[in-house]
């Protein structure tokens, strides 16, 4: 019997492997190959027009890549707009997602309401609120000129002071949905004994919030923002419908895409797209770390 | 009425008005895209809150004015063809990960997991050579394939928590009847996942759907475009007159059938999100 047993679970574990090899080399192909390849062109001078007569050119392109004010602007944009709009995502979807633990009539309406956002393309958004944005037409600049909070026009997406914060409530608007929900299945998951007793004891809600609610919901908060913030490091759509390559907003994805693409610069753009790679790498070795800590806490 | 009255009156005032600025939020964006789109001439340069004479010239303008149409028929094939090859690809990678036990399993899934964090342009020049390489430089089949970096960790992932929950005793029953694990896998577990491929294939078609980094970079000529490329890079006459029309017109076009989708299914879409993060 156990040598029939064992025979069958070798078996199985063969077919296993066999199931998962299509997945595999797929995945080195679409993922491995590429990668290895961008690291590889990243020590050398290759071109675009003609990859093949690429010379070794050894960190050249690294400690050119340091030098560039245009870089270091770029990881400034991207860090400002990563911590900002997921900062302003969290308190807001945070606010979103109690709202919708609470029962009122009409709560799986506005439930379905806020994933539009989340649904529509992030180029339709980008444009959608380019023209929301319009200095002379734009519905924005309408509206808080009839409120008398400005009082002239905005060129919010042409001044370099208002473009990225423009871009950030862009994707403020489209991802809080993402986070509400994730926390909202978070709140749903609370033990609701604990809220029982203090509603019992009279403890103000607030209270409630802070002491019970907020360190309880600490481990779907951590993987949202961390989820999010990987997500931000390599945002490029919004930034490129909305603003171009200018140098005001560009990202660490625009950037490396103008020197790989419309400058043709193959080397010096995989060198840049080899740094972000390690930047998100680094950030998720600290995020799976951090995971794995809390999970055997 | 006692003070206690009304200021719980107050309350629950406050608490309506914060669940109609939430709704107002995040469906006021896309009805301006639509109150836009009906406005034709000089109309859609006033603001008014209802279009007065609504009319369909922007509607018309945009399949005439580029290779929308065709532009509609990509993007459904390229999702279409990348959501079709991911969720096969996925159902046996799932049914290994998530109902064998050997060595490596673990490392495996960190490893999918990993993939998913990539970020697009990480491969983006290695990807380029790999597709001019094959030929397939302005061609949709390099979107079909390209986009499985980012459809194929997702879909294994939420598959494998799916199947880890099927009942173990259906697939002993199967296997004392002699069962292979293909068998297996497309008898007894397919129909059983029917739930789960709806919802991952959802998320991925949204996914593929929406994808601008890879269209933008792979194809070359307007008719090879797929819809956010091609509302994108929509110019007018002169590059400060965009015809804003138009694109509103084209945006409502491919977010409609998006909106109906998740409407549908939200139930679902909601569950398949969460799995995917929460569960991980």
């Amino acid at each position: 019997m156990s040598t029939h047993a064992s025979r069958l679970t070798r078996q199985r574990v063969r077919s296993a492997w066999l199931f998962l090899a299509p997945v595999l080399v797929v995945l080195a192909l679409v993922a491995g190959w590429p990668l290895l390849k961008t690291i590889g062109y990243g020590f050398t001078d290759a071109s675009l027009i003609d990859p093949a007569s690429a010379k070794f050119i050894g960190l050249d392109n690294f400690s050119y890549l340091l030098l560039d004010s245009h870089w270091w602007a770029a990881v400034w944009n991207t860090t400002v707009f990563a911590v900002v709009s997921v900062a302003l995502e969290t308190v807001l979807g945070l606010v979103i997602a109690l709202a919708l633990n609470a029962q009122f009539p009409g709560r799986g309406g506005l439930r379905a309401a806020i994933l539009i956002p989340w649904a529509i393309p992030t180029v339709v958004s980008a444009q959608m609120w380019s023209w929301m944005f319009n200095d002379v037409f734009g519905v924005i600049n309408h509206m808080l000129l009839a409120l008398h909070l400005i009082s002239h026009p905005i060129a919010w997406l042409a001044s370099p002071d208002t473009a990225l914060l423009s871009i950030i409530l862009v994707d403020v608007w489209k991802t809080t949905p993402f986070m509400a929900l994730l926390l909202l299945a978070g709140l749903q998951m609370l033990p609701q004994e604990c809220f029982e007793s203090a509603r019992v004891d009279g403890v103000h809600p607030l209270k409630v919030f802070f002491r019970i609610t907020l360190p309880l919901l600490k481990p779907a908060l951590t993987v949202a923002i961390i989820f999010r913030l990987l997500d931000a490091l390599r945002m490029f759509d919004l930034v490129y419908v909305m603003s171009g390559n200018s140098r005001d907003t560009m990202s660490m994805s625009v950037y490396a895409r103008q020197q790989l693409i419309d400058f043709g610069d193959l080397g010096f753009g995989s060198a840049a797209a080899t740094m972000i790679f390690a930047i998100i790498a680094l950030f998720t070795a600290v995020y799976l770390t951090v995971a794995r800590v809390g999970r055997e806490r | 009425m006692t003070p206690r009255r009304i200021k719980r009156l107050i309350g629950r005032g406050a608490f309506y008005l914060l669940l109609l600025v939430i709704g107002l939020y995040t469906v006021f964006p896309f009805y301006w895209a639509v109150v836009s789109s009906l406005k034709s001439g000089s109309a859609l340069f006033q603001v008014e809150f209802w279009p007065a004479h609504p009319a369909w010239d922007n509607y018309v303008a945009v399949f005439r004015e580029q290779p929308f149409g065709r532009n509609i028929l990509n993007s459904l094939f390229v999702a279409v063809s990348t959501v079709a090859l991911s969720l096969s690809l996925a159902l046996a990678a799932a049914y290994a990960l998530g109902r064998v036990r050997f060595r490596g399993r673990g490392l495996l899934l960190a490893v999918i997991l990993g993939v998913s964090m990539f970020p697009q342009i990480a491969v983006l020049s290695g990807m380029f050579e790999l597709i001019s390489g094959l030929g397939l430089y302005n061609n949709l089949l390099a979107l079909s394939f390209s986009y499985l970096i980012f459809t194929l960790p997702f879909t294994v992932w939420v598959l494998t928590t799916f199947m880890r929950e099927l009942p173990q005793e259906l697939e002993e029953a199967a296997i004392v009847d002699g069962a292979t694990p293909f068998t297996i896998v497309t008898r007894v577990f397919m129909p059983l996942m029917g739930p789960a491929l709806v919802t991952t294939g959802l998320l991925a078609f949204i996914a593929a759907w929406n994808e601008f980094l890879f269209a933008l970079t792979f194809t070359l000529t307007s008719d090879m475009r797929t819809v956010p490329v091609a509302i994108a890079l929509i110019s007018g006459a002169s590059a400060y007159e965009l015809p804003w029309g138009n694109i509103m017109a084209a945006s409502v076009i491919v977010t409609v059938p998006l909106i109906a989708l998740v409407l549908v299914f939200q139930r679902r879409i909601v569950t398949g999100l969460t799995a995917g993060a929460i569960k991980g």
